[in-house]
């Protein structure tokens, strides 16, 4: 450790491994695939002359193991989680770069510091906005008649926002979840009895559909398949706790009508 | 083509594209979300409108979703899940599970569970579309390479 000869390839495995975990843990926190966090983590050390990197990738963690000459064993916990696609594949495009020898590892680094710290590419008015939007086009692929389009818009707006809102308030998602549902519902049960809107049960499910776990769906299906069983089975399970809390939440709504 | 279909066209990409923009994805991906939206949600009307059950019709709308996003995802080096999330969220079982949950909330829990059991198998199909065309694409790759 004293010498300068032996501190350089220290602080450049360092750097290295630096690099991997943050590679790995902004595909993870964004909602990508357990096995590209994998895959993306050590093809990173291998482009950088780590041949055997280990890494073990669950939802809520990443051990990430290079066995070289200075061995480095590191653990990131990872507790917020959300969805944020652009992120997930401006990682990609970085990966893909340092694969082909573009990117050094200081460089690299500097490029994912500057992608993680990114805020959302939309701001959340316009989510509601298009959430909102899409309920309303989801009632007329579902067969609903253009007399309630603005009821859904109104109840899948209010879902929509009201999970956000909740979920910044509530740390439990499921208890957002759960809210939102029963505000969206009884929403909807509201405009029915004043006769602003029609047909009750395809209001509530095109407005629901905003709020459908779907992007847990296929990532869970996408682990399992790539034989990450753990990980597959506990986001199978985060997608069905999240249709449990809004069937929960609607069911409770439906009893009082 | 009627009315009927170019509406539920223009619908079912609206819908798919802003699912693309509610879970973030590149501005620059947004249309092709719209489209494979489309697509699986057009296939998918059409089987059940030429008297196809609900489930193979899943299917098929499924594995045609999952090709074109594989070929988006080729085509814009961009990772395959932007596409396919957009492509499945309008086959998502909502409708039967919410019924199976007003059956649930009426008392009626023997339709409630076949209902349930319905959703289930649809929501399973979805899995199994995508495993399918994964695994027929991860074939063709270890074909060309021998």
């Amino acid at each position: 450790m004293t010498s300068t000869v032996m501190e350089q390839p220290l602080n450049s495995y360092h750097l290295i491994a630096q690099t991997c975990l943050l590679a790995g843990k902004i595909i993870l926190q964004n909602g990508g695939e357990t096995y590209r966090v994998e895959d993306t983590m050590v093809r990173i050390a291998a482009s950088y002359g780590i041949a055997d990197a280990q890494s073990y990738v669950t939802p809520t963690g990443i051990l990430f193991a290079m066995d070289a000459s200075v061995p480095t064993t590191r653990l990131i916990r990872i507790s917020e989680r959300s969805i944020n696609l652009r992120k997930v594949s401006l990682v990609n495009d970085i990966s893909r770069r340092i694969s082909g020898g573009q990117l050094d590892v200081s460089e690299a680094h500097r490029l994912l510091t500057e992608i993680d710290e990114l805020p959302f590419a939309y701001p959340v008015w316009l989510q509601v906005l298009v959430a909102a939007l899409a309920s309303g086009c989801f009632l007329i692929m579902f067969g609903g008649q253009w007399h309630d389009f603005m009821a859904a818009v109104l109840a899948g707006g209010l879902g929509f926002g009201s999970v956000v809102v909740l979920h910044r308030l509530v740390p439990a998602k499921l208890f957002a979840e759960f809210a939102a549902s029963l505000l969206l519902g009884g929403l909807t049960i509201l405009l029915v009895k004043s006769g602003l809107a029609l047909d009750l049960d395809t209001v509530i499910i095109a407005s629901v559909m905003p709020l459908v776990p779907g992007l847990h769906i296929t990532n869970a299906v996408r682990d399992l398949m790539a034989g990450h069983l753990v990980s597959g089975l506990s986001k199978g399970v985060e997608a069905f706790l999240t249709a449990f809390a809004i069937g929960a939440g609607i069911a409770a709504a439906l009893s009082f009508y | 083509m009627s009315w009927g279909w170019i509406e539920q066209a223009i619908m079912s990409f609206i819908s798919a594209a802003a699912f693309g923009l509610i879970f973030n994805a590149p501005r620059q991906m947004l249309p092709q979300c719209g489209i494979v939206g489309m697509v699986g949600w057009l296939l998918y009307m059409s089987c059940t409108e030429m008297g196809l059950e609900a489930i193979p019709s899943t299917l098929i709308a499924v594995i045609v979703v999952a090709i074109i996003s594989q070929l988006f995802a080729k085509l814009y080096k961009t990772p395959i899940i932007v596409f396919s999330v957009a492509g499945i969220i309008p086959l998502v079982p909502g409708g039967i599970a919410y019924d199976a949950m007003r059956k649930v909330v009426e008392n009626e829990y023997d339709i409630a569970v076949q209902l349930g059991v319905k959703a289930f198998m649809i929501s399973g199909t979805i899995a199994i579309g995508l495993v399918l065309s994964e695994v027929v694409n991860q074939t063709i790759r270890r074909l060309e390479r021998l």
